[in-house]
């Protein structure tokens, strides 16, 4: 258990995707002018990086590995995730329209973000399935968390005056910087 | 531009790219297959030839595994002549303060430490080679080398030890010093003094 | 097009990182150090050159409704060839990227050159394109990893500038990452309204 708990402190606060990793700075930077929508494609990214983190991790293990093919990893797994989205936006338009509705918009954006491929190339190293879940969990609630954060501070940056040249991206990288070296305190920190 | 979309034709475009960039990769795969592996078999030899004692024997090939602390250590044992020289011991440690360190020391045939080199580190950037050098200089205690951590109390002063830690950085010296414990609890694994040494070993790095 | 004017384009009113904005993931994780960000940018320059003529030729043949699927195969292929080359011929540096090459194959300048330029001209211009493009990308890197190891550590290019206990170590962490690309962004905007 004390396994779990670790991996998820880990993942949320000491290792956070986009401040410490540097995955998935693009829709960082692009929808989190807003809470809502930040929000959104958080649980968007959680949603899809577990489904993604159980298929790649399944086949890596049952497909690659068995038949000794890993240099296919790369093709295999963007593809797997490219397909799956496509599948996820499909069947919850059928299955639950008032779900799709809240993510819809966002789904099509997610196989171009570096998160999804990141993470399950990374989740390979787990030891088992059950840890590479709580992993993916892990890493997209802390990446959830960045989101909203850095989106909050932006709603409130959109009424300060900025420099001319330091509008928009320039002053959002600097945010963002000092946003990280807030979470740089929970380096360090370990349990079990 | 492209071509009007059918089944037919989706199915083999798709098809056939993929068979041909599968068979590429897998051509390209057993080209440099044997490479990587010379490249790693070369790192970890020029590694082990560092810091272990003048060998005429095949310590890679010689290499066994032992369990300290939870943690796997490779041993590369080293003989000269027929005669056990030391070895060279590739340990690690997850008391770092952003994660594993793992380092290659060497021991004389006596246990006396012959030199160590660090292979990985997750702390902050530039500690890596701070470790590399501190713990080798010779000056005031920080120096590790030809000390035995049987007889020495191989630890930070802060923690009773007689090892000064790095500037700044007690965490990660005794995070060091843990990674050459568990080396050295794994080099004499075979002889009697085995638990009382892993015993050290823990205790420095409980406190 | 004037063929020069190609390679111009990718260089300066393209500039993937500093005008488009565009793989920002590499940008920031791999220019701890000038050699790093450079590495990362001959990297990525190779993948660009080679999928992008690949795909001007194999544009004709691929219906349209899977022509993302195709693209993504060929570049994950380049991509693969590129990690396993680098694995076996310079293996300090592929554990100094690690994670981060095969993410090319999710940079959105990879694809985003393949859909806006490869997809519809001829295999020549691509492959300048992807030059261009490729040269801007690795000057951008190079420039964003010598700012940010010669605060921090006082060197470029492991060359020593300064003494290095007078570097900010920030600069090499993640935070320093996003406040250099942040303020060399605001210079070039700047120089940009001049």
């Amino acid at each position: 258990m004390i396994t779990y708990i670790s991996i998820f402190i880990t993942a949320i606060f000491v290792n956070n995707i986009v401040l410490a990793q540097f995955l998935g700075i693009c829709p960082f930077l692009g929808v989190s002018k807003k809470v809502s929508t930040a929000t959104g494609m958080g649980a968007a990214v959680a949603f899809v990086m577990t489904i993604a983190t159980i298929c790649t991790y399944l086949l890596q293990k049952y497909l690659l590995d068995a038949f000794g093919i890993g240099f296919m990893q790369t093709i295999v797994f963007i593809l797997v995730i490219a397909a799956l989205v496509q599948m996820v936006e499909i069947i919850l338009k059928k299955v639950s329209p008032p779900l799709y509705q809240a993510l819809g918009v966002f789904l099509p954006l997610i196989t171009t973000n570096c998160t999804i491929l990141g993470i399950a190339i990374l989740a390979i190293d787990c030891a088992n399935l059950l840890e590479a879940v709580v992993y993916a969990i892990s890493t997209a609630l802390g990446y959830a968390l960045a989101m909203v954060l850095f989106a909050g501070i932006r709603e409130q940056l959109s009424t300060t005056k900025v420099p001319a040249a330091m509008q928009g991206i320039p002053i959002a990288l600097v945010v963002a910087g000092l946003l990280a070296l807030a979470f740089m305190g929970f380096a360090g920190i370990k349990i079990g | 531009m492209a071509k009007q979309s059918s089944f037919g034709n989706m199915l083999v475009v798709l098809t056939v790219i993929t068979v041909i960039t599968g068979a590429l990769l897998g051509y390209v795969y057993n080209i440099t297959k044997e490479p990587i592996a010379l490249s790693k078999k070369l790192k970890q030899e020029n590694a082990v030839k560092e810091v272990a004692p003048d060998f005429d024997n095949s310590p890679i090939e010689e290499a066994y595994t032992v369990t300290i602390n939870g943690l796997d250590l490779t041993v590369f044992p080293a003989e000269k002549e027929g005669k056990k020289a030391g070895a060279a011991v590739q340990s690690k440690t997850s008391i770092g303060f952003g994660g594993e360190i793992s380092v290659m020391v060497g021991f004389n045939a006596d246990g006396t430490i012959r030199n160590y080199r660090v292979l990985s580190h997750a702390e902050t950037p530039g500690l890596g080679s701070k470790m590399e050098e501190w713990f080798r200089t010779d000056k005031g205690d920080q120096s590790v080398l030809g000390k035995n951590p049987a007889t020495d109390n191989l630890t930070v002063k802060k923690d009773g030890g007689s090892v000064d830690a790095i500037t700044a950085a007690t965490i990660s010296s005794r995070a060091f010093l843990d990674a050459i414990a568990n080396a050295y609890a794994a080099y004499t694994n075979n002889d009697a003094t085995t638990s009382a040494t892993t015993q050290t070993g823990k205790e420095a790095s409980h406190e | 097009m004037n063929k020069f004017k190609i390679i111009l384009n990718g260089i300066i009113t393209e500039n993937p990182t500093f005008v488009l904005l565009l793989g920002m993931c590499p940008t920031l994780a791999t220019t701890s150090s000038a050699m790093n960000g450079m590495s990362m940018g001959l990297a990525t320059m190779f993948v660009l050159i080679c999928s992008n003529i690949v795909i001007s030729l194999i544009k004709d043949i691929v219906p349209d409704k899977v022509r993302i699927p195709c693209y993504i195969v060929v570049i994950a292929t380049f991509v693969t060839i590129l990690q396993m080359c680098m694995e076996a011929y310079v293996p300090d540096l592929y554990e100094s990227l690690g994670l981060f090459i095969p993410l090319i194959v999710v940079n959105c300048i990879v694809l985003g050159r393949a859909e806006a330029f490869a997809a519809k001209n001829n295999a020549f211009d691509s492959m300048l394109d992807g030059v261009g493009i490729g040269i801007g990308f690795t000057i951008a890197l190079t420039i964003l990893g010598s700012v940010r190891e010669l605060l921090g550590t006082g060197k470029i290019f492991n060359i020593g500038i300064y003494p290095e206990q007078y570097g900010s170590l920030i600069f090499v962490l993640a935070p320093g990452a996003f406040i250099a690309l942040g303020y060399l962004i605001a210079i070039v905007n700047k120089l940009k309204t001049k």
